[in-house]
């Protein structure tokens, strides 16, 4: 799943005149991962046992495995491409989406939160809010969940299929039925090993995709000093900066200011998306033990940090190559920055190369969130309000049938997707209601033991109806004027925030709080005895504390902002 | 089992342990390292035979660089770390299963 916020990403994906010159060598390669992503799914079969292994691999992989498949799940194609168009729309603000706008959350993810998550051993992110809240709020977040997760697994297969039709010919529909049926049959074989292991082999593949278009993109413009140099002049300093005219008051691209991308994006969007998006944090409780665990995010902040060139660079590119990139006068879209130069720039082979690692981020998008699908809906929803106390096989079955049944509805609202012209600005809208009061009933049960068992369920709704009302209501109807989508996301975001914390906060003040002895291991302070395991062999060693990594992380993150911010 | 709700962090953690303990799991079973060495090794050969004697058509494309012998050669070097790295620390051997069903304290 992409960040909640990237670029816009409209329906009409790549113009009609964009055909890469694919031939034998590169659909061989794109051939050879097809057979190999089948081939993990067949050999993770033989792992699932029970329920565990099929929903969180049994609690069993290295760190190194689940951070990658942490960086993967959002890795998507949307994040690539749309990330491309953001900067070749906003020019070097991109950045904020990396080094503030997830950075700061993933540690914070893996320092702070993760040994609750992790020790209490719950299985997903609503069964956290279970223990800490009532069945109310559980039911709600599950639902909200599913009904989230069903809707951008639609969006990836939609936009795959665009992307596939526009670049290798074949129709819409032979795309999104393709595409599907082999996340279907990789996930259905072998779980959440087959998904998270085929995460991994995606994010090499990805890398290897995008490193030579880069560096021959960078090549073409004449380095970083002739692309700013050319930027600079047709689209102004700021371009090619930071913070550049983010003053409050002030007027640039985004829409935005420093304050609302501090606390908007910078706080509370992703915090929400990194820290309680189960498609997220799923990947973090697979690992096989609490300090496995806690690197997981530790471990993906660091590409994370450096992946923004990779998705910047060529977006920068095409907007200084062609005058007039994105607009009418070109022919191009934003979107088309990759593509693009992938058309203009690689060899039979590199191609085949590339073509697989876009097929595949998008494939790793919507695994991230089948997968996780199928574990709230079997385990939050099935097991414990519609059909309990069957036999764990019982479950692992029904867990591969909803599988099925997900990705057909996924089939579904690509469809649906297909019918809106701009999905992208619409879906990361729904982020904002879907991610930030999760996260603001998370933190505040966390951090405050006096919160009460019912004021989860009614932040959870204060929160999400009121980011809506922002949306549909004070931002589309124009109550209050903010320029952008862009804008109007951030402040949706702040209200829900402040929505949910304010309800939160008067229900708990007139409702009884949960007794001491419930909250254990749920709430800052506390201690489950999961806690108390102590560090496998190997794991004391310096480069494995989570501490070291974590704050290196921030570090470098603030130090990457130096070269852009003067 | 206590009664509020119906469900304790308590019946988690005994629920979660229990399958942990029959698990059999992914990790044990085959290595992903194994996987990524051999694609990459595959592709590394692939594209950089496509990179030897480039025709100059192809390397005009691509502002004068053999961008296939170069991403070959370096997709074939990631493919043979992988398989190194196998080699040097081989998968653990499964865990003898008596192992798994320790007692838990407090049930």
């Amino acid at each position: 799943m992409q960040s909640p916020t990237n670029g816009a990403f409209p329906a009409t994906l790549a113009a009609a005149e964009l055909r890469l010159p694919t031939n034998w060598l590169d659909y061989t390669i794109l051939g050879i991962y097809f057979v190999v992503v089948l081939g993990i799914g067949f050999a993770a079969r033989a792992s699932v046992k029970t329920s565990l292994d099929f929903f969180l691999s049994g609690r069993s992989l290295p760190a190194w495995i689940t951070g990658l498949a942490f960086i993967s799940a959002n890795l998507a194609a949307t994040e690539i491409l749309g990330m491309a168009a953001n900067s070749a729309q906003y020019g070097v603000y991109t950045v904020h989406w990396y080094w503030i706008g997830a950075i700061p959350a993933m540690v914070f993810l893996g320092l702070v939160m993760m040994p609750f998550y992790y020790s209490s051993k719950v299985r997903s992110v609503p069964e956290m809010l279970l223990l800490r809240f009532d069945k109310w709020a559980h039911l709600l977040s599950s639902l909200l969940f599913a009904f989230a997760a069903i809707l951008i697994s639609g969006v990836n297969l939609y936009a795959l299929a665009i992307v596939v039709e526009a670049l290798l010919g074949w129709p819409q529909w032979v795309a999104i039925v393709v595409a599907g049926a082999f996340v279907l049959a990789y996930i259905t074989l072998g779980g959440l090993s087959s998904a998270i292991y085929n995460e991994v082999l995606q994010f090499f593949v990805i890398l290897a995709a995008l490193i030579p278009l880069v560096t021959l993109s960078m090549k073409k413009v004449g380095g970083w000093d002739g692309l700013s140099d050319k930027l600079t002049e047709t689209h102004g300093a700021d371009f090619t900066t930071a913070w550049g005219g983010t003053g409050i008051g002030s007027d640039n691209p985004l829409g935005a200011n420093w304050l609302t991308i501090v606390l908007g994006l910078g706080f509370v969007l992703s915090f929400g998306y990194w820290t309680t998006n189960f498609a997220e944090v799923q990947r973090a409780l697979s690992a096989k033990n609490l300090s496995a665990a806690q690197r997981t995010p530790l471990i993906a902040a660091y590409p994370k940090i450096f992946i923004v060139f990779l998705v910047m660079l060529p977006g920068l590119a095409a907007a200084a190559l062609i005058p007039g990139f994105g607009t009418e006068e070109s022919g191009y879209q934003y979107n088309d920055a990759i593509p693009y130069l992938m058309e203009q720039l690689l060899p039979n082979g590199v191609l085949g190369i590339a073509v697989t690692g876009l097929l595949a981020a998008f494939m790793a998008g919507m695994a991230a969130n089948v997968s996780s699908f199928n574990t709230v809906f079997t385990n939050d929803i099935w097991a414990r309000y519609a059909v309990r106390g069957r036999p764990d096989a019982y479950y692992v079955r029904f867990g591969r049938l909803i599988t099925v049944i997900g990705v057909c509805a996924s089939v579904g609202t690509a469809f649906l997707a297909s019918s809106f012209s701009n999905i992208m600005a619409y879906l990361q809208t729904l982020f904002s209601f879907f991610n930030v009061p999760m996260f603001v009933v998370f933190i505040i049960g966390m951090f405050w033991k006096r919160a009460s068992a019912v004021s989860g369920f009614w932040g959870l709704l204060a929160g999400t109806v009121a980011a809506m009302v922002n949306y549909f209501w004070i931002y589309k109807q124009e109550i209050i004027d903010i320029p952008t989508d862009q804008g109007a996301n951030f402040v949706s975001a702040i209200v829900g925030f402040v929505a949910g914390a304010v309800v939160m906060f008067a229900v708990s003040l007139f409702t009884a709080p949960k007794p001491a002895e419930e909250l254990q291991g749920l709430v800052y302070g506390t201690r489950s005895p999961g806690m108390s395991e102590p560090p496998a062999e190997g794991d004391d060693a310096w480069y494995r504390r989570p501490a070291l990594l974590g704050w290196g992380a921030i570090v470098l993150a603030a130090a990457c902002y130096i070269p852009f911010s003067f | 089992m206590s009664d509020h709700h119906g469900y304790s962090e308590q019946d988690v953690q005994r629920e979660v342990t229990e399958l942990q303990a029959q698990s059999a799991t992914a990790a044990r079973i085959f290595d992903l390292r194994r996987i990524i060495g051999g694609l990459f090794v595959v592709y590394g050969v692939i594209v950089t035979i496509a990179g030897i004697n480039p025709s100059d058509a192809t390397l005009d494309k691509a502002e004068g660089v053999n961008i296939n012998l170069w991403t070959g050669l370096g997709m074939l070097l990631l493919g043979i770390f992988f398989l190194v790295w196998l080699k040097l620390r081989p998968t653990p051997p499964p865990p003898p299963p008596t192992a798994e069903s320790e007692e838990k304290p407090g049930e």
